[in-house]
């Protein structure tokens, strides 16, 4: 492993952009410039100006404050389906990779299955079983996305098993569990993170995917996809109303982008 | 890694299709801004001129061109104009005779005896006879091979030919409303080929039919009302969305097109001439009567004070909505009564009878809503807005239209829902459901005073009477607060310049008969 002296422009760029919208998502949950709700019947179709920033939509509510407040229900939407599958999928990858034999066969294959579908097709599944909401939709992504991450980690632990520290840890007689984590763990980290920052990507694009459909977010609560999603039926007589929470999901999955590739070029 | 790059690039695709698209829409948004209500105003009285041939528009695919096997509400719209019954509906929602020049009912309603009309040909240039008729109505009726084609005849007995040119219809049980439904449509005996080369008497004959295309119909000079139709042809187009359809519009490719959302009808008044009119729907927000909290009036009373009709419209429907005030449609205009003012929106009594029922807090309550129909989930998160104004916190549960059917409309496990209750030409079909014991009284309402008036109603041939107890019912209905009737939304059509003679009707149809260019 090569250590830079200087951070990565990539990492810079991403984490900027990350972190700006993650401050306006936890502002927005204690302050919003508008209630993210309130109706105003004499304010429909505002066209974005300096008192409503990305305008208002079809009932009149101001687009900027349920951006904030949809940003904050896509990001959490987002990181925990990522901590559920990573935890998951990081614990099940060390343990097939450091263990083999058959345990790792029928976990290997359950996972090709679970990848052989399209994830938005699988977790349509999950939903019409467990029925739609906010928590549903976590659960279900939450499990689909184990499988990439056990890949991952599986193979990188393969790797590193038959190093000549992890072999001499064995022979001193370290036990397996503390090989996985302490010893062998550290140092799949930084591909593991570069997978992680990928996975919240694909989540909040999933997040969105759903809700678009109208089985995330039970309206009217707001995220950046059920407002997409209601923006279509205006994108004629008022685009502004796809601007706003498009532009932000298009700057949080370049951010995140940004952010993955970073990592992966200056850990390698 | 390759999935990072991937990201990324898409990404950037995304940002820059965005932009794109939004600087494309921003340009033909522009020229259609701020020309609000030009198109009533030139409401052309000119005179009619004979010929040309119009492009319609309609949503979808047809399911059958069989008069009888037609279900969906969009193919019976077309067929409207190709197929006629013993009587037709006309705009003012009155059942007038089509086939048959006059009918009577006997005082027990039992038997039904049409007259026919001299001279009304078939397409394929035979006369009507009485034996069409007969093998029409029992092809209906399912006399024929067992299966009722049109559920509401089932109740016919035997159809009788007692002349060339009268037929009896008798009943198995006295049914005062049957003649609304006795517009289905009258074909040839014996005709077998409905469903590939459909044969009528309507205004217009059918030409041809391509499948994801179109349906082709001329002018049927034979016609038994003179002077009409005025047009040649007419195409029914099949556009696959309204986005498409907005296009086509918009290119002239399409003349006239139903069914327009109000931000469409805004963006295509400088062109067209947008007609609005009542959709003989009644879009409600209901309540289960059976289950608490709704199971006790005052509640119901004080959703009906805390929600405000006029605002839902003017979001929803952009002010062209018939505000209501009970279970009955302006359209139907001999029976509706207009009580939409009975609930004005009003807080302060809202929470007086909140405290009253023992919700001085509010509550929380549940508004399913089938989660296919934007209209109805618009409406509910205004309702949701307004509800939380007097405590009331309203949660919205998004449903599959299927679940909705089951749950809703047939097991009744459901506290509120927000949906439309489309009405037909016979009063009855919207109102009567509120029976104690109707099978379609989904939100469980019962009152003993309702089920004696609409008793009555039912063995009535006195017009007057039944008009009387039909507005008793309604006003049943809203002292009871049986549930919040919101609005008849707008039915707005676009139809091009040249075209006048439209007529608005209160069932689903259009009829192009009395369309006419005016140059």
């Amino acid at each position: 492993m090569r250590k830079n002296k200087k951070i990565d422009s990539f990492i810079l760029a991403g984490g900027l952009i990350i972190v700006i919208l993650m401050l306006l998502s936890l502002i927005g949950f204690f302050y919003t410039p508008y209630e993210p709700n309130k109706m105003d019947a004499a304010s429909k179709f505002l066209a974005p100006s300096l008192k409503h920033f990305m305008g208002t939509d079809h009932f009149g509510r101001d687009i900027f404050s349920r951006v904030m407040k949809g940003l904050g229900t896509t990001a959490t939407v987002g990181l925990s389906i990522v901590v559920i599958s990573g935890t998951a999928g990081a614990i099940l990858g060390l343990l097939t990779g450091y263990f083999g034999g058959i345990a790792d066969e029928i976990i290997m294959r359950i996972c090709d299955m679970i990848n052989g579908f399209p994830s938005i097709l699988l977790a349509l599944v999950f939903i019409s079983v467990l029925g739609s909401g906010i928590t549903n939709v976590i659960l279900a992504l939450g499990i689909i996305y184990i499988p990439s991450f056990t890949r991952i980690v599986r193979s990188e632990t393969i790797k590193y098993r038959n190093y000549d520290f992890v072999k001499s840890a064995r022979l001193m007689g370290v036990g397996s569990i503390r090989i996985m984590f302490v010893h062998i763990f550290p140092n799949i980290f930084s591909t593991f993170l570069a997978s992680v920052t990928v996975g919240i990507n694909n989540a909040i694009l999933a997040e969105a995917g759903m809700s678009y459909l109208g089985i995330g977010v039970n309206p009217p609560a707001a995220s950046l996809g059920s407002m997409l999603s209601d923006a279509q039926a205006y994108l004629q007589s008022a685009p502004w109303y796809a601007l706003g929470p498009g532009l932000t999901i298009i700057l949080m999955i370049l951010g995140f982008s940004l952010l993955s590739e970073g990592i992966r070029r200056s850990s390698c | 890694m390759k999935k990072a790059n991937f990201n990324l690039k898409k990404s950037l695709l995304m940002l820059i299709t965005l932009t794109l698209t939004v600087a494309l829409c921003a340009c033909a948004g522009d020229k259609n801004n701020d020309n609000e209500g030009t198109s009533s105003d030139v409401t052309s009285q000119a005179e009619p001129v004979y010929g040309g041939s119009v492009v319609v528009g309609v949503q979808q695919e047809f399911d059958s061109l069989d008069p009888h096997l037609a279900t969906a509400a969009g193919t019976k719209e077309v067929l409207f104009n190709i197929f006629e019954g013993l009587v037709k509906a006309d705009a003012d929602g009155n059942v007038v005779p089509a086939v048959a020049s006059k009918y009577e009912i006997s005082d027990d309603f039992l038997t039904y005896t049409f007259t026919l009309r001299d001279g009304v040909k078939f397409h394929n240039g035979n006369a009507v006879t009485a034996e069409d008729v007969k093998y029409s109505l029992e092809r209906c009726a399912g006399i024929l091979d067992g299966t009722p084609l049109i559920k509401a005849l089932s109740v016919i007995k035997e159809v009788n030919i007692v002349d060339q040119s009268t037929v009896d219809v008798v009943l198995k049980q006295p049914d005062t409303e049957l003649i609304s439904y006795l517009t289905a449509a009258i074909i040839p005996a014996g005709y077998d080929e409905q469903a590939t080369a459909p044969v009528g008497t309507g205004p217009f004959k059918f030409v041809s039919y391509t499948p994801q295309e179109g349906l082709v119909v001329e002018k049927n000079e034979d016609y038994y009302v003179e002077g009409i139709p005025y047009l040649d042809e007419v195409t029914f187009k099949i556009c696959s969305d309204s986005d498409a359809a907005m296009l086509e519009l918009k290119g002239g490719t399409i003349d006239v097109f139903s069914h327009l959302t109000s931000e469409q009808a805004n963006e295509l008044s400088t062109d067209f001439n947008i007609e609005s009119n009542g959709q003989n729907l009644v879009q409600g927000l209901f309540l289960n009567n059976a289950e608490a909290p709704f199971d006790n009036e005052d509640v119901r009373k004080a959703v009906n004070y805390a929600i405000s009709n006029e605002e839902i419209i003017s979001f929803v429907s952009g002010d062209e909505g018939y505000a209501l005030g009970s279970c009955m449609t302006p359209g139907l205009s001999d029976y509706y009564e207009d009580l939409s003012d009975a609930y004005k929106q009003d807080i302060g009594k809202a929470k007086e009878l909140l405290a009253k029922a023992g919700y001085p807090d509010g509550f929380d309550m549940t508004i399913t809503v089938p989660a296919s129909y934007q209209f109805h989930m618009d409406t509910a998160q205004i309702i949701v807005e307004q509800l939380k104004a007097v405590g009331i916190n309203a949660t919205i549960e998004p449903i599959e239209w299927s679940a909705w059917l089951s749950d809703v409309y047939t097991d009744r496990k459901f506290q509120s829902t927000v949906i439309g209750l489309a009405g037909q030409l016979a009063p009855g079909y919207l109102i009567a459901r509120f029976e104690t014991n109707a099978h379609n009284n989904f939100i469980n309402f019962s009152d003993a005073e309702f089920d004696e008036v609409c008793a009555k109603v039912s063995t009535t041939t006195d017009q007057k009477v039944k008009i009387e107890n039909y507005k008793r019912m309604q006003e049943i209905l809203s002292e009871k607060a049986a549930s919040v009737f919101i609005q008849d939304p707008p039915l707005l059509v676009a139809i091009n310049k040249k075209l006048a003679g439209y007529k608005a009707y209160p069932i689903y149809v259009t009829d192009m008969a009395s369309l006419y260019f005016t140059e």
